[in-house]
């Protein structure tokens, strides 16, 4: 396993943003977190990555007991993440902002070999033509793919996708779920937040759902599709679960 | 090395280097008097901007650590008798120490919790000093005129005094170039841009911003030992001047933050106004306010300063000025 959650809640005052959650990702697979806006979902993230601190609970990554762990730790370790909403290092080069993820994530290299690295990545996720113009002055499917970028830069083990395919078009999703996959054969674990469900059920091979913070189903795509409990809770309006059906 | 190949760095350096040389060529005592002031502000200015231009802290009282410098440098060599060189390099160590030990408290502060958090340790020690017998309690200490004996002389130790200081400006210079061509540096500039994203990208900011703050406070300790051992006398309240630490603010925002030359550009061209202005009946009363305005214009037209405007304009400029 290389990420196991066990009965993790995070309050904010009275309320319960993420409530009693558990569950294990094996090695090299994806899952999908869906579930409606405000369940809880990149809470349980900013927890995973020790931006938070639980309220309670328990979080393992690689055998090693990360609840208490700062960000850094949580980097160093391998665990990389992207932003749902973007955080661009504005007037720093998107070189610059890529070299950052190599510097300082899970390889702790020197600023030679970190360009070096940032050089590959930007060409991997397709941003080596905006390589020298700052970070601010890119666009918003191009800042997405930076926070990608920074994120795989840092060589993590396990990578945190937080709506990356949000606000993309079409063929913008279509060119982000290639990299996705191709991530995923590099031998990274993923897990992905997203709204768009023909693609989380595409590119899962498991998923688990978020309703007002707590764990109300998991799965193969197929199997959460269907559960009832899902498509009332989940989507709460019979045809967008029609939709959910069909896709 | 590659890094040493940056023509921004030897500009930076040669400025320096020619305009630090003219009193010797001219052998005039008036224009070293002048240059002193004038690198003494651009070491204060580009030491400022190690915290300030790189991390994204403002620190409002940074001239506590001229102070607290200057007074144990001087200590050790009106009650001590110890030499220029070790008092110099003692006041370098004890600003350095309180930066090390104030950035593990206050620079979890942010933003303007910060800068109201210098302001209040710079009076709090301005305060104990009055207090602090040892150190000659709110009428400071002196040096007997026999000290610069050990120097071939008074004219004599003014000019070492003047070397030494050129040699700390190169020193900052140099240092405060290094920092930014670092992995060290680009740690602080992620800090700068979003901490808590470079926090999740694997900067450890509280330690990055400690030693930023503690480089920052070096040179200042330096110098504050050089002037005070010039001046002859130091007392509380010239030591912790306030109204020095916000020029400070002012140079480097003048000269552009964040670059290797703006703070050499904006020490000395502040200066030069500021002299001119001191000559004028009218402004002589009214240099803060001045400076306050000034500050206000710049963060309003220029908020990168002029080597930031410079550098913005195009590539060669870019690649020019560090
Ligand atoms: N820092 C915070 N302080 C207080 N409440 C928060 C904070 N972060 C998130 N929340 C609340 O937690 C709930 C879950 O939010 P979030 O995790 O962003 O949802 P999702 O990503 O699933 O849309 C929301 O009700 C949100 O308002
Ligand atoms: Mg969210």
């Amino acid at each position: 396993m290389i990420l196991e959650l066990k009965n993790v809640t995070k309050q904010f005052g009275g309320l319960t943003a993420v409530d009693n959650v558990s569950f294990s990702l094996p090695k090299g697979q994806i899952l999908g977190l869906i579930g409606p806006n405000g369940a809880g979902k990149t809470t349980l993230f900013n927890c995973i990555s020790g931006v938070y601190s639980l309220t309670s609970g328990q979080v393992i990554f690689n055998q090693q007991d990360i609840t208490d762990c700062k960000p850094y730790h949580a980097a160093h370790l391998g665990l990389a993440r992207t932003h749902q909403i973007v955080r661009p290092l504005n007037e720093l080069t998107v070189r610059e902002n890529v070299t950052v993820g190599a510097c300082f994530g899970r390889e702790d290299h020197g600023l030679v070999e970190a360009t070096r690295i940032a050089d590959e990545i930007m060409e991997f996720v397709g941003l080596e033509e905006r390589a020298d113009v700052l970070a601010g002055s890119l666009n918003v499917a191009q800042k997405k793919r930076l926070e990608m970028a920074r994120a795989l830069a840092a060589r993590p083990y396990l990578l945190l996708l937080d709506e990356v395919l949000a606000g993309l078009n079409l063929s913008e999703v279509a060119e982000m779920l290639d990299t996705i996959y191709q991530i995923q054969e590099k031998g990274i674990s993923i897990i992905m937040i997203e709204h768009i469900m023909h693609a989380v059920m595409n590119v899962s091979d498991h998923v688990i759902v978020l309703n007002y913070g707590e764990l109300i189903a998991e799965g193969t795509p197929e199997a959460v599709a269907e559960n009832p409990q899902v498509i009332e809770a989940y989507l709460g309006s019979p045809e967008l679960a029609d939709k959910l059906l069909e896709d | 090395m590659k890094t040493f190949r940056s023509p921004g760095l030897w500009l930076t350096l040669g400025i320096v280097i020619v305009a630090a040389g003219f009193p010797l060529l001219a052998g005039s005592a008036s224009l070293r008097e002048m240059m002193f002031v004038v690198l003494m502000s651009v070491t204060l200015a580009s030491s400022l901007n190690i915290l300030l231009g790189y991390t994204g802290y403002v620190s409002f009282g940074h001239i506590v650590f001229f102070g607290l410098g200057g007074y144990v440098g001087f200590y050790t060599m009106a009650e001590l008798g110890w030499n220029l060189l070790p008092a110099t390099l003692a006041g370098g160590v004890a600003a350095a120490v309180l930066a090390f030990l104030l950035g593990k408290s206050i620079l979890r502060l942010r933003g303007a919790y910060f800068a109201l958090a210098t302001i209040g340790i710079n009076e709090a020690l301005k305060a104990f000093v009055n207090n602090f017998g040892p150190f000659g309690g709110p009428t400071g200490m002196e040096l007997h005129f026999s000290v610069y004996k050990n120097y071939g002389g008074a004219t004599q130790a003014l000019w070492t005094t003047y070397w030494g200081l050129v040699l700390i400006t190169l020193l900052v210079v140099l240092t405060s170039f290094l920092v930014k061509r670092s992995k060290f540096g680009l740690g602080l500039m992620a800090i700068r841009e979003d901490e808590d994203a470079a926090e999740v990208m694997g900067v450890v900011a509280p330690d990055a911003k400690t030693w930023a703050f503690v480089l920052s406070a070096i040179f200042p300790g330096l110098i504050g030992v050089l002037f005070f051992f010039k001046n002859g006398n130091i007392e509380p309240e010239d030591a912790f001047r306030l109204q020095l630490s916000i020029e400070m603010i002012v140079m480097l925002m003048l000269g552009g933050q964040g670059t290797v030359l703006g703070p050499v550009i904006g020490g000395a061209t502040y200066q030069r106004v500021r002299g001119f202005l001191l000559t004028s009946p009218i402004f002589k009363n009214m240099q803060l306010a001045v400076a306050g305005l000034l500050l206000l214009l710049i963060v309003l037209f220029i908020p990168s300063g002029a080597v930031g405007w410079l550098r913005a304009r195009n590539d060669t400029l870019r690649r020019l000025l560090e």
